[in-house]
């Protein structure tokens, strides 16, 4: 394919909180300054910005992508903002890399921010306008009842039960106990997840991950920068993103088959044929417990209906074959939307650099993914890495 | 680089919803208060209009085969324009369901209120798989089950508005 070959050269992010101090340019800034710092370059050696945020009804500011456009090193740059709802964070890395695979500029910061405290009584209230205005907004849908609805149908159809699906929260919340930026990490059992407040059944409160405040940026570079910048790029050699129709109810909600064309995209790119065992590590879109292992399907790495039992076997655990939210996902790090997307971008690159930390998995892994999903469940994002 | 505790900025206040709300920090709002006006479009349109004459109608595309619900003027997958109007029963399927305790904001329903009962119902006469979301009622929340057979409850016809509400919810039959 006619492109030019990009990597990942520095990262930040900033802690991510139930209710940020600073606000979303501050947050913005500290993630991208650090994210500069990491790679010993300066806003001059950036070409271009990419933003990505969610909706601009979060922060009551009609023009998301323009506010954090300073706080986000885009002063008198090139900057364009970029959103598909929750598959927002892993959209823009894909976003960066088309301005600096097409040959139009060699590098590029992309940030992602999100401060959802901003909006009142509780952001989820933000989401009634993403339903159809006039056959689904008058019923008063949110959006716990959708992903309570697309659960039980997956549920429903491979015969999984709440106890199978909660053991990702146990999972998640534990890894999140050794990441310093993390939100609600705990231990806790699978009792505590099932005899956790049902919000909209069968979904039960430590089935979701919190609402927060938080920013992350990653630079990237043309090969030929890159070299220069660091001995240990991480390329991004596949990406692929699909949308379904808005028309949610009127296709089969056990599997995400937008999320399979965004895959099967990435992975033509990056040369993968079998996911199942090329892809060594992986950070799947968990803001519900369900969606883990609905994705891990969607994503290839194991059959329909099989992800659950990957789970029960320790496969995904940090130590196992395929570990799975090694970052301790959006159930334990926290979940500012489009943050929460670039945050496992992240992850893959310390992992596959070997600069983990507590969190390393073993094995030297040489390729993992990343992948984001969101706006009327319609939407895949899928990021390839090699080392 | 490893990421440790140290380089990471973000303050967190520790402040909740009552704290903004009590004025116990300094704080400004704002409250745009916008109304919108939406017009329905050609499908949808005749689509309200049936459901006020307590008919559910769909729309044909001849290439795929498929009657879709809610009706659309083109064919997404064939991209091009539907063909032919077709009634479609006011009966359907439960596809999947949810039992809520939050209402639109996330937020507790009040003492008193009864829980929601969301499903995505197959309608009977349109193709496979397309369901609209709806709700379900006049049924214990442990008896509902994927698959169980439901009739729209119609409001009078002199209280219908020509809205998907024209339909109160969905009971078993």
């Amino acid at each position: 394919m006619g492109h030019r070959r990009v990597a990942i050269v520095g990262a930040g992010m900033t802690k991510f909180v139930r209710r940020a101090l600073e606000t979303p340019k501050e947050l913005a800034y500290e993630a991208s300054r650090m994210a500069l710092d990491s790679c010993g370059l300066s806003l001059k050696d950036i070409d271009c910005v990419s933003i990505g945020t969610a909706p601009d009804a979060f922060d009551g500011v009609h023009m998301k992508g323009e506010f954090l456009s300073d706080g986000s090193g885009g002063y008198q740059k090139p900057v364009m903002r970029n959103y598909v709802g929750g598959g927002t964070g892993v959209f823009s890395p894909i976003h960066g890399w088309f301005h600096v695979a097409s040959g139009m500029f060699d590098t590029c910061l992309v940030v992602a921010e999100e401060k959802m405290s901003n909006c009142h009584p509780h952001p989820a209230g933000a989401f009634l306008t993403i339903f159809d205005h006039t056959t689904e907004q008058p019923l008063y849908p949110t959006l716990i009842w959708i992903f309570a609805i697309e659960m039980h149908r997956y549920m429903h159809t491979y015969g999984i039960t709440k106890k199978d699906i909660a053991q990702v929260a146990v999972k998640n919340k534990k890894n999140a106990l050794d990441h310093p930026a993390a939100q609600i990490a705990q231990e806790v059992t699978v009792e505590d997840v099932l005899n956790s407040e049902v919000l909209a059944y069968p979904v039960h409160r430590m089935d979701i991950s919190p609402t927060s405040d938080g920013a992350c940026a990653i630079v990237l570079a043309a090969e030929h920068v890159a070299r220069r910048i660091t001995d240990k790029p991480v390329w991004i050699d596949g990406v692929g993103y699909a949308l379904d129709t808005s028309y949610w109810c009127t296709r089969d909600l056990c599997y995400p088959e937008y999320l399979e064309v965004a895959a099967r995209q990435a992975y033509d790119m990056a040369g993968i044929r079998e996911p199942d065992k090329e892809i060594h590590i992986a950070e799947p879109y968990d803001p519900f417990t369900y969606k883990e292992l609905h994705h891990m399907e969607g994503l290839l790495l194991c059959g329909k209906g099989e992800a659950p039992q990957l789970l029960a076997d320790g496969v995904t655990q940090r130590d196992g074959n395929l570990p799975v939210c090694p970052s301790g996902g959006l159930l334990g790090v926290g979940n500012p939307i489009a943050a929460a997307g670039l945050m496992k971008v992240i992850e893959i690159f310390l992992q596959l650099r070997g600069e983990a930390g507590k969190r390393q998995v073993p094995g030297k892994p040489t390729t993992g993914l990343a992948q984001a999903w969101g706006d009327l469940m319609q939407v895949g994002t899928v990021v390839v890495m090699r080392r | 680089m490893e990421i440790s505790a140290d380089m990471l900025k973000g303050t967190a206040t520790g402040l909740k919803h009552k704290d903004l709300v009590q004025g116990k920090v300094l704080t400004t709002s704002c409250d745009p208060n916008l109304q919108y006006a939406w017009d329905d479009g050609v499908a949808i349109g005749r689509y309200l209009k049936e459901l006020k004459h307590g008919r559910i109608i769909a729309k044909k595309c001849n290439k795929c085969d498929r009657t879709m619900l809610p009706p659309r003027m083109f064919c997404e997958r064939c991209w091009r324009i539907t063909d032919d109007w077709v009634f479609v029963q006011d009966t359907g399927k439960v596809n999947t369901f949810a039992i809520s305790h939050v209402d639109w904001k996330a937020g507790r329903l009040p003492k008193g209120q009864r829980y929601f009962t969301p499903a995505v119902i197959e309608i009977d006469g349109a193709s496979a798989g397309m369901g609209i979301l709806h709700l379900l009622d006049e049924v214990d929340p442990d008896d509902i089950y994927v698959g169980m057979k439901v009739r729209a409850v119609w409001r009078p016809e002199a209280e219908r508005t020509g809205a998907i509400t024209d339909i109160k919810y969905f009971k078993p039959y």
